[in-house]
């Protein structure tokens, strides 16, 4: 993003991606942003962080991305009482984050919505933990929390309250439904159920350890995680990481998306009523799962990236078995796609169910494998591409109408491409070290890690405090952006195909919650 | 139709001895039998995820699969603890997920088993105790039989579901006297 004509100063920010820092004063939050948008920038994540002790009170993090790379607007507010402007009018995605920045920092925006987000009655409602000086008690009950749902009224209209409990093997998370009849006139999401204090939980740690944690942050994206984690570690310590484990950290993060694609696609085909694709794509999954029990020790690819590397090397003869299975699996997955493909009626429950127009996608910030199925040609892979992606060519995939038909075809053509890319990072394996001690001591400093999950963009900002600690950590899921499209997209469509359509986004909780 | 008539039986049964690490496969098949004869065919589970990273969700689908089959063997994940013998719940069980757990708990009928699945089920894991989280699933409701791993391998997960249905006598973990545990 081009901030000249605001007269902002930008420095560099450390990436490994292109990222810029800006640090704005209150009159000019609002102006970056709206230039911004008007670049065709969006919002990518949103978060603060108490630096009280350094007699800068506190500091909002406001950060944009558009087709030239990341920005970082540094937004510092004198003390806790400071508002700063609402920036939802511009980039609607910002209403959640401005409200969970409320309940763990206790900083306000100038906005009409003062719900509490992630706060639920378990501690004080004056009581922000991420604030340096927060205590936790013992003595605090949980209270009782009375969320004021949006209720439409009118003849006939009733309400469907659902989860946190839900009847499948789900995460937990709440949903009013405003219902007439079968149709849904208005879905309306409460999440925050699983928030179990990870940002704190960052700050007891050192950066060589954060990795863990990181990656069990949605454990379904364990390899984003640790890597866009490694990434800022890296970049603050200055490291240069060996070809080899930058192959083999690509190697890694396909074959999650593999994995989760092959899940995905057999419940999508299960939610349509067509149990034939669950077991046969489940299949290939578990085929994918042993494999890397095989190659990094772990079904799903925990604890592989750490700081200056990966955990496992990989032999020649496993790599051979893993470049086999990537052709196996591409001849099984074109045959399960034109049954899927031929199915009719399959593809009845599939196409034009729970749209999310290219307009609204824009509007509201859609990013990821969903956003790709509404027309926002978008991956990180093929915008800024790191090592490996810079000599992989990934072919970007999208569709323009997007249903439900859209983010499956998507799916299916990311597995397919992410084969092709294992079978290439496979056969180009560079030769050499798989990983370079991290240092135990690294200077104060702030970075920025970005890797294109499964899902969506995976964000790591991180700022490290002195004698190799963590100072503060924000992990961002792209599910942010994407729940509050996942209310628009099923307006208009019948109750019972909320599953089918909730499946085909397939958004993280745990990532959101944090 | 022929297209897929013919990709049922190009897969075949999966559900045998699979290709894999010997021990492994064997473990499995004893696992199957023993399950098969102790429950002679019904077991029903409500999963309840009470903070999880969702991890353990995804190797507990995982059972689902053809190559490990649980409903072939008779356990069934059904949608309401009032249907349940067992709740398999993953952790750390955080706050805001505390009540939900204690009422899915009072929902289910007696006699009822507790399973608690994975690293953070058993001990709080990474995540601990903290504001946010009372930690391990036994500080909430009272477990039969802890399951370690991270997540667990459905192996491991099958062989939890067993010690807790085989389990001569109930011996629960303690529950702290400030969060007693629902009568």
């Amino acid at each position: 993003m081009n901030v000249s004509p605001l007269g902002i100063a930008a420095a560099a920010l450390a990436a490994p991606v292109p990222a810029q820092r800006c640090p704005v004063g209150s009159g000019q939050v609002l102006g970056a942003c709206r230039l911004a948008w008007e670049q065709g920038g969006q919002l990518a994540a949103l978060w603060a962080s108490d630096e009280r002790d350094r007699d800068r009170g506190f500091l909002l993090r406001v950060l944009l991305v558009d087709g030239e790379g990341f920005t970082l607007l540094e937004h510092t507010l004198p003390d806790g009482e400071a508002r700063y402007p609402d920036l939802s009018p511009i980039f609607p995605a910002a209403n959640r984050m401005q409200r969970a920045v409320f309940d763990l920092l206790g900083l306000q925006c100038d906005a009409d919505d003062q719900r509490p987000w992630l706060w639920q009655a378990a501690w004080p409602i004056d009581a922000f933990p991420l604030r340096r000086d927060f205590q936790a008690s013992p003595k605090w009950e949980p209270g009782e929390e009375h969320y004021p749902f949006v209720r439409v009224a009118g003849d006939g209209v009733h309400e469907i309250p659902v989860g946190p409990v839900h009847a499948g093997i789900i995460e937990p998370g709440h949903f009013r439904f405003q219902v007439v009849g079968e149709k849904v006139l208005r879905l309306e999401e409460r999440l925050g159920y699983v928030h179990k204090g990870i940002e704190k939980r960052f700050e007891t740690m050192a950066l060589a350890q954060g990795h863990r944690l990181a990656g069990r942050v949605s454990g379904d994206s364990a390899v984003a995680y640790a890597w866009a984690y490694a990434q800022a570690a890296e970049a603050i310590a200055g490291l240069a990481v060996p070809p080899r484990a930058l192959a083999l950290r690509g190697l890694c993060l396909e074959r999650e998306r593999i994995a989760n694609h092959l899940g995905d696609l057999g419940y999508l085909g299960n939610d349509g009523g067509f149990a034939f694709g669950l077991s046969q794509f489940s299949r290939l999954k578990e085929d994918v799962l042993r494999a890397n029990v095989r190659a990094f020790g772990h079904r799903l690819l925990m604890d592989v990236v750490v700081p200056g590397g990966v955990a496992n090397d990989l032999d020649a003869e496993t790599a051979a078995a893993l470049h086999r299975q990537a052709e196996d699996l591409a001849r099984e997955v074109r045959r399960l796609r034109s049954i899927y493909d031929e199915h009719a009626g399959l593809q009845d429950r599939f196409r034009t169910c729970g749209q999310a127009p290219h307009e609204l996608a824009l509007k509201l910030g859609l990013t990821g494998l969903a956003a790709r199925a509404s027309g926002v040609a978008r991956d990180l892979r093929c915008d800024f591409p790191s090592p490996p992606y810079d000599a992989l060519d990934v072919r970007l995939a999208t569709r323009d109408t997007g249903d439900v038909a859209a983010r499956v075809a998507v799916r299916f053509d990311e597995l397919l491409e992410s084969l092709r890319l294992t079978r290439t990072l496979l056969e180009r394996l560079p030769e050499g070290d798989v990983a370079v001690p991290y240092p135990a001591a690294t200077r104060e400093h702030s970075a920025l890690g970005a890797v294109e999950g499964w899902r969506g963009p995976v964000i790591v900002a991180l700022d490290a405090g002195a004698d190799g600690t963590i100072r503060r950590c924000h992990p961002h899921d792209p599910s942010w952006q994407n729940w509050p499209v996942l209310e628009h997209a099923v307006i208009g469509n019948i109750v019972a195909d909320f599953p089918l359509i909730n499946k085909s986004f397939n958004l993280s909780y745990s990532g959101h919650d944090l | 139709m022929l297209q897929l008539l013919r990709q049922i039986a190009r897969t075949g049964i999966k559900t045998e001895p699979r290709p894999e690490p010997a021990a492994e496969a064997r473990e499995l098949g004893r696992l199957q039998g023993e399950i098969l004869r102790t429950l002679g065919r019904a077991l029903t589970i409500r999963q309840v995820d009470a903070g999880s990273c969702n991890g353990c969700e995804l190797e507990i689908h995982a059972l689902g699969n053809p190559y490990y089959n649980l409903e072939g063997l008779g356990i069934k994940f059904v949608a309401s603890p009032r249907h349940a013998d067992m709740l398999l719940v993953t952790g750390p069980v955080s706050k805001h997920m505390a009540i939900a757990l204690k009422r899915t708990y009072e929902a289910t009928p007696d006699p009822k088993l507790v399973v608690a699945v994975g690293d953070c089920g058993c001990t709080g894991g990474v995540f601990g105790e903290s504001y946010a989280s009372c930690g391990r699933v036994g500080n909430v409701i009272p477990v039969d039989v802890a399951i370690p791993g991270c997540p667990p391998t459905p192996v491991a997960l099958l062989r939890g579901i067993l010690a807790a249905v085989s389990a001569p006598a109930r011996e629960r973990s303690p529950v702290p006297p400030s969060r007693e545990a629902p009568a």
